[in-house]
């Protein structure tokens, strides 16, 4: 056997070990559902993508700041409607309120969910900006 | 007014730099068929049409940048990337900022690329510039802008579009020539030197993959296997250098702008641009083979295509929306993605067709020896290669989720959750293999080896490097084996190529690029090993306040929360929150906002008191000063366990396009910068809540208390001007004066002022607010039957911040290597060029 099939069947080991463990770490968008059935099982962290919690108003409730404010719990709930606190171990990201679309990528421990990151899809921005011309309504 | 003709002549320029490409890549395919009858007549047309084509692109970079620089916001690529406020280097990132000015700035430098190779390429120019003018008929496409009748099918997306033509919005159905007043404006993160550089460089390094590729294409067309390396090679090195210091630029203005604590996120725009870096600069190496000894033409040529098409796969990635999901920073989706899937497919197929046809008469490589260099190298191009797979495989999660779904399935597979951790995993293991690698093979490169002599030539680099290596164990505190190893593996790679310099001297420094290249790789991963390995928070809080009992294991906040003038201890650092700053256009430094008032505008302020910088007076109490409204500084001042004061200013603005951004400040040692953000602070549009006045009757001399410090009613003062008031000669003003003393001796003063308006017949005041001590004291009223006034004071929050400071030990090292990278890569090129050149003269090329 020449010394470059031995090298051959080497890379291509590697790279099957890259494949494996790329889908082995790899996380999953789930529902809460789901998420607090795999954290039985294994302590991967996982994506959950929700919506904040808001009343009737359209005002955002359930937030808990911590005394001190560098954390705080929120109400979220998922892509099937199930709501969950969810507790976060950093202060409150500032655009938090008004974000539309939150990803929380973390896991179940007992009955809440412990956040090691918040993702926010804020309205605005990725899209261009409104046009505005209430306050710049001059006609040239 | 619609300035039309403007964006009508540079889209006439586009048009006519997509045909002039089409007809180049006509012309140049004809001058380089051996079966022309007329190929210098062909080749004449060929070099009018690239001309042309370069002459339109400038035009439509000269249409763009004039839309931009007359403000003509009825355009809206200048409406939606720039603003009147811009200074002109700005409006140059903002050139480029869009995807289609980005897209401009790659096929300005190719048409510049392809006007150098036609003067230089010698024989090769046809078929070269053939492959570059028909990978320019597929950039120009990206931004013409064109529909195609009758098929509703539109190509590409126009950057002279007309704001009316793209928004929707009631006012121009009412006055179709309206024009805003003001662009949107650039994003604030790329307002940053490095952000007016950085791209044009990464660009660069994008057109110059092209020429290699272009090379290898013409020489497998032309069945000349190896001949195209040499003249390829001094651009492959070239190619390899922008484009390496483009991605450490980009990190170096991630590490000064973004505050996610570091230089690289392994996000996947990050990536894409680090892959086929990667295997360039493999490809480079098994190049650098064949000139040495007419070996290695295949991987050569599989890695220079390889490179070439996965430039353009990362093209796709970052410009096709298809990561919208998992980066922060790719574009959206411009309706592009089926053309970019296009180009990416017929290059595919154009380097697929040419390699299988000429794979059996390329030569191939005999086994080769485990002492020749050859094979080391070889090695090191195997694992730059896997080290570039194991990034592709992860980064590409989004297209394996788009191409399940096509079949129906939902895959919902995110990336790693923890990347960093995810890739160290495996690229510190083949960084340790590359250090190893690049130490040794320089050995076996410089003289033939064997089993003895190679002994002899790595004892002394070996025992050199441990010692350097035990040493810096014991000072730096390397505990973890993983990081261990690395340590030992990189300084190895420093000794064993400083031996090779050393080793080089007598003969020849222009030989010296690779090791001096290799010594900069080493130093750049013992860089990224030290200040990520051991990036340090230090800004634990220890205000022992658990959040929840539950998660007592978890609690993990590395944040630190900072009242406006109270010390806080951190570590070994003493810090004071010390107020709000802005930054003003004709007066360095930062100003107090305190110092300014406010005004409709929201750039101009009035200066309420005198400024000075360095001793010199900068403006007046009463002058008006322009200001850079959307960032406000943070004032922060350490004091360290030795006493040493020094203030960083980590910045925050709260932008209507990208929400809250905050950039962190660097204190910047020869042992570890200390890195500082701010992770939140009070909404500065939140108007401050201030609680229900409470009154109080006193006298001059009078001791009494505010928000409970002890204050004193020091006098009164009848002035005759008052900040903001107009006052006509019958008006009566007076201030009183109030001392307040605060803890560690600290004296505030507050001069509340009383106004009667005798004509008017009305009284008013004037507060004066103490931000550093939340209070608003007014004087109210004057009582001349018993000698008193009424002060009413009210208490409001103290102004806060929410800190994160971080300590990134020996990241100097990283920067520094950066630099030799560059000399390496410097020296190796003007080698090459100058040999390639010696050669040309001889008439051998």
């Amino acid at each position: 056997m020449k010394f470059s099939h031995i090298l051959g069947i080497l890379v291509i080991a590697v790279a099957v070990i890259i494949i494996i463990s790329t889908t082995g770490d790899a996380s999953s968008y789930v529902d809460f559902k789901e998420a607090k059935a795999m954290a039985v099982s294994d302590t991967r962290e996982i994506h959950v993508v929700g919506t904040l919690k808001k009343d009737a108003q359209g005002h955002v409730t359930g937030i808990m700041p911590a005394a001190d404010k560098l954390s705080f719990s929120f109400l979220m709930i998922d892509e099937k409607g199930e709501e969950q606190q969810v507790f976060y171990n950093n202060p409150m990201p500032p655009d938090f309120l008004r974000s539309e679309q939150v990803v929380v990528i973390g896991r179940y421990q007992g009955n809440s969910f412990v956040a090691g990151q918040i993702l926010l899809k804020c309205p605005s921005k990725y899209q261009e900006q409104e046009l505005q011309p209430t306050q710049q309504a001059q006609f040239n | 007014m619609v300035h039309e003709w403007i964006g009508q002549t540079g889209h006439f320029f586009v048009v006519i730099a997509f045909v002039a490409a089409l007809w180049a890549t006509w012309n140049y395919y004809w001058a380089s068929r051996k079966d022309t009858v007329d190929p210098a007549g062909w080749l004449k047309l060929g070099r009018i049409s690239f001309g042309i084509h370069s002459l339109a692109l400038f035009g439509v970079v000269a249409s763009l940048f004039f839309i931009i620089y007359n403000h003509y916001f009825e355009y809206h690529y200048a409406w939606s990337h720039s603003s009147r406020s811009l200074p002109v280097h700005y409006m140059i990132s903002c050139f480029w900022e869009g995807q289609e000015g980005s897209f401009l700035i790659w096929m300005f430098w190719q048409a510049l690329l392809g006007l150098i190779l036609m003067k230089f390429a010698g024989k090769w120019e046809a078929p070269v510039l053939a492959v570059v003018a028909f990978v320019q008929v597929f950039l120009v496409s990206m931004i013409l802008g064109s529909i195609i009748p009758g098929l509703d099918l539109k190509i590409g997306s126009s950057p002279f579009m007309l704001l009316r033509d793209v928004m929707e919005a009631p006012v121009f159905a009412l006055n179709p020539d309206y024009v805003p007043e003001d662009g949107t404006g650039l994003n604030p993160l790329l307002q940053n030197y490095w952000m007016v550089i950085h791209p044009p460089t990464l660009f660069l390094g994008f057109a110059l993959t092209l020429v290699p590729f272009a090379y290898c294409i013409a020489g497998l067309w032309k069945k000349q296997h190896s001949d195209w390396i040499r003249p390829a090679l001094s651009w492959t090195s070239a190619a390899a250098l922008v484009l390496g210091v483009g991605i450490l630029m980009g990190a170096y203005w991630a590490y000064e702008t973004l505050n996610f604590g570091g230089y690289w996120n392994w996000d996947p725009v990050e990536n894409a641009v680090y892959v086929p870096w990667l295997v360039l600069v493999a490809g480079l190496h098994m190049m650098i083979i064949n000139r040495k000894n007419g070996t290695a033409v295949k991987p050569a040529v599989l890695f220079t295509i390889v490179m070439f098409l996965l430039i353009l796969y990362s093209t796709f990635l970052t410009r096709s929306g298809i990561l919208g999901n998992s980066s922060v920073h790719s574009f959206t989706d411009l309706g592009l993605s089926g053309q970019l899937l296009l180009y990416m497919m017929a290059f595919v197929v154009l380097a697929g067709w040419l390699v299988a046809r000429e794979w059996k008469n390329m030569p191939s490589t005999a086994e080769v020896n485990v002492y020749s260099r050859e094979f080391w190298i070889f090695i090191g191009a195997t694992i730059l290669s896997l080290m570039a797979f194991q990034v592709l495989v992860p980064t590409s999660i989004p297209v394996y989720n788009s191409i399940a779904s096509w079949f129906g399935i939902e895959l919902n597979m995110a990336p790693p959750a923890n990347p960093e951790v995810f890739y160290t995993n495996f690229q510190l293991w083949f960084a340790v293999g590359l250090a190893l690698l690049s130490g040794t093979a320089q050995f076996f490169w410089w003289q033939k080896m064997d089993l003895a002599r190679l002994k002899s030539a790595l004892v002394l680099p070996a025992v050199v490097s441990l010692i350097v290596a035990s040493m810096a164990l014991i000072a730096l505190d390397v505990k973890e084996p993983k990081y261990l190893v690395l340590l030992v593996a990189a300084i190895y790679a420093v000794v064993s190529n400083f031996f090779v310099l050393l080793g080089l001297k007598h003969t020849n420094l222009k030989l010296a690029g690779g090791s001096v290249a290799h010594i900069g790789i080493a130093m750049i991963l013992l860089g990224i090993l030290f200040s990520s390995g051991y990036s340090k928070v230090i800004s634990q809080n220890s205000s022992g306040l658990l959040y929840s009992r539950e998660f007592a294991d978890e609690v993990n906040q590395e944040n630190v929360l900072l009242w406006l003038n109270e010390p806080q201890k951190m570590q070994q650092y003493q810090l004071v929150y010390k107020g709000q700053f802005l930054e003003a256009n004709d007066a360095p430094g930062y100003i107090h906002k305190q110092l300014l008032r406010p005004t409709d505008k929201p750039d101009l302020y009035i200066a309420r008191g005198d400024y000075y910088y360095k001793g010199k007076k900068y403006f007046g109490q009463g002058d008006s000063v322009q200001v850079h409204p959307e960032n406000t500084y943070y004032r922060v001042e350490y004091t360290d366990a030795g006493g040493e004061k020094f203030t960083l200013f980590p910045r925050a603005q709260v932008n209507p396009q990208m929400g809250f951004i905050a950039s962190p400040d660097i204190f910047r040692g020869v042992k570890s910068d200390l890195y500082t953000h701010v992770s939140v602070v009070p909404d500065p549009k939140e108007p401050l809540k201030w609680s229900e006045a409470e009154d109080q009757k006193i006298k001059i001399g009078d001791k009494f208390f505010v928000n409970d410090y002890v204050a004193v009613l020091e006098g009164l003062q009848q002035v005759r001007e008052v900040e903001g008031v107009p006052l006509n000669e019958t008006d009566i003003a007076v201030k009183a004066r109030i001392r307040i003393m605060a803890e560690g001796g600290s004296e505030f003063f507050a001069e509340p002022v009383y106004i009667l308006k005798m004509d008017e017949k009305t009284s008013g005041n004037l507060p004066a607010v103490i931000d550093d001590l939340a209070v608003k004291l007014s004087f109210t009223a004057i009582h001349p039957e018993d000698d008193s006034i009424t002060i009413s004071q009210s208490k409001t929050q103290k102004d806060y911040i929410i800190l994160k400071a971080m300590e990134k030990p020996l990241i100097n090292i990283l920067w520094t290597g950066t630099l030799l990278l560059v000399v390496g890569f410097g020296i190796a090129i003007y080698r090459r060029y100058s040999e390639y050149k010696l050669l040309q003269k001889k008439g051998q090329d």
